[in-house]
């Protein structure tokens, strides 16, 4: 495998934005000839920058499982709804095979991508050279299956404008939605600072 | 189909190539000389060079290292890009237009729209989901869908658009965060939930979603980029 040359090795740079591959100038602010979006051979401190990210959004997993993202008023009844809660409704009282979409979106996968991530950054840091296919596969599954994930928060903006009933009926959003909103954004941010380049950057490869 | 494999047979080889791109500096808009068609790709995900291949129809070339996708033949030309996102507008306008569904209880009939949800998040002390839910549904697709139509109506020609840099670039970094097919898997979860305790009366609007997500599933496998190969600079 090492015998296929890499951009770094042979001074190239391929740009992201517009895939143009260019001559690597060693120079901090180097800007790509036809796009002028900034080129760098690796993502800038793309270690530093995930893990942070992929920390903050498990700050804010917790509270997105733990509080009630729903509640439904029926009738003077009240009926506060977590995520997993939700699915197990869904579940005994409606489809079960929509249960378990929106138990993989709203829980296995953000999970997975907790697990992944952080997979790739430890095993990236210590330049293993273990799996990389399968490495980078996991990566690209996890960028595209991340932003799946909105799904249960969309839902509850649907239900939320819908069930306006008065009395009789309704439903208000409660402040896990928000965290969970923000828990998707924050681990998508954290996937697309992952530099999936780094998992091929192990000790054979060195500079 | 996959076919792969542009595999480099040397260094000697690259030394042409790479003397055929232009010399990396800052670039001054406009005053760009000549750019020769780029001869390489490089895999965005394992940094592997390749020399590039005409690609015959169905084939599409993977990276050997990390199995990454480096191109596809693309059998849509410029027109029909543009003629499916003309159709993704119309889809997109009817879709946010007409009420996506319809609760009834007791006589009272409650329908809303795209916009009656994000409005109503944002009343509901819920204005991070609203902004979220804005963004994702409706700015950044709408966003997109412009700056690709106004991209396309003058790539017809081989020419680029006033603005091309710009518009191309921000195509890129808007693109992960559209998100209106999720929205209408939402869309059914939250009909069928809604469903245990009321009448719903499915309405246009997520019929036209429905149609605006194959028509994203269509453009999923369409690599805007290769516009930038696709057209060149000319003096207006």
């Amino acid at each position: 495998m090492s015998r296929l040359p890499r951009a770094r090795e042979l001074g190239l740079i391929g740009c992201h934005v517009c895939g143009l591959v260019c001559r690597d100038i060693s120079e901090p602010d180097a800007a790509c000839p036809r796009c002028g979006s900034a080129l760098h051979r690796r993502k800038a401190a793309s270690y530093t920058r995930t893990w942070a990210l992929l920390i903050a959004a498990f700050f804010f997993y917790i509270p997105a499982n733990v509080l009630p993202i729903m509640r439904t008023v029926s009738v003077g009844d009240v009926d506060d709804n977590t995520i997993l809660s939700g699915v197990i409704e869904l579940w005994v009282k409606g489809s079960p095979d929509l249960a378990v979409i929106v138990f993989t979106a709203s829980i296995v996968v953000p999970v997975l991508k907790f697990f992944a991530l952080g997979l790739l950054l430890i095993s990236s840091q210590r330049r293993s050279g273990w799996a990389q296919r399968q490495r980078a596969k996991l990566y690209r599954l996890v960028e595209f299956i991340g932003y799946w994930s909105m799904l249960d928060v969309f839902v509850v903006a649907l239900l939320t404008a819908l069930v306006q009933f008065g009395f009789f009926s309704q439903v208000e959003p409660l402040p896990g939605v928000v965290f969970f909103g923000l828990t998707v954004v924050i681990t998508m941010v954290a996937s697309m600072t992952f530099d999936p380049r780094l998992i091929w950057d192990s000790r054979d490869f060195d500079d | 189909m996959r076919i792969v494999n542009t595999v480099p047979n040397g260094l000697s080889a690259f030394a042409i190539d790479i003397c055929e791109n232009p010399p990396m500096t800052t670039p001054v808009p406009g005053s760009q000389p000549d750019i020769a068609p780029p001869r390489l790709w490089v895999c965005e995900h394992c940094d592997t060079v390749y020399h590039r291949r005409e690609l015959a129809c169905g084939e599409v070339a993977r990276c050997v290292r990390c199995d990454a996708i480096l191109a596809r033949y693309h059998s849509m030309g410029v027109r029909g890009m543009l003629a499916l996102v003309i159709t993704a507008m119309i889809a997109f306008t009817q879709a946010n237009i007409w009420p996506i569904v319809t609760l009834g209880l007791n006589g009272q009939l409650i329908s809303t729209t795209l916009w009656g949800c994000i409005v109503m998040m944002w009343k509901d002390h819920s204005q991070v989901v609203s902004v979220i839910a804005a963004c994702t549904l409706f700015f950044f697709p709408i966003g997109k869908m412009l700056l690709l139509g106004w991209v396309l109506l003058f790539a017809r020609t081989g020419r680029r658009a006033p603005g091309f840099r710009l518009a191309m670039v921000t195509l890129y970094h808007i693109g992960p965060w559209t998100m209106s097919e999720v929205f209408v898997l939402g869309a059914l979860v939250a009909i069928v939930k809604a469903h245990m305790y009321f009448d719903v009366i499915p309405n246009v609007g997520v019929f036209a979603y429905g149609v605006l997500m194959m028509i994203i599933t269509a453009f999923a496998s369409i690599d805007v980029r290769r516009l930038w190969d696709l057209t060149e600079e000319r003096p207006a």
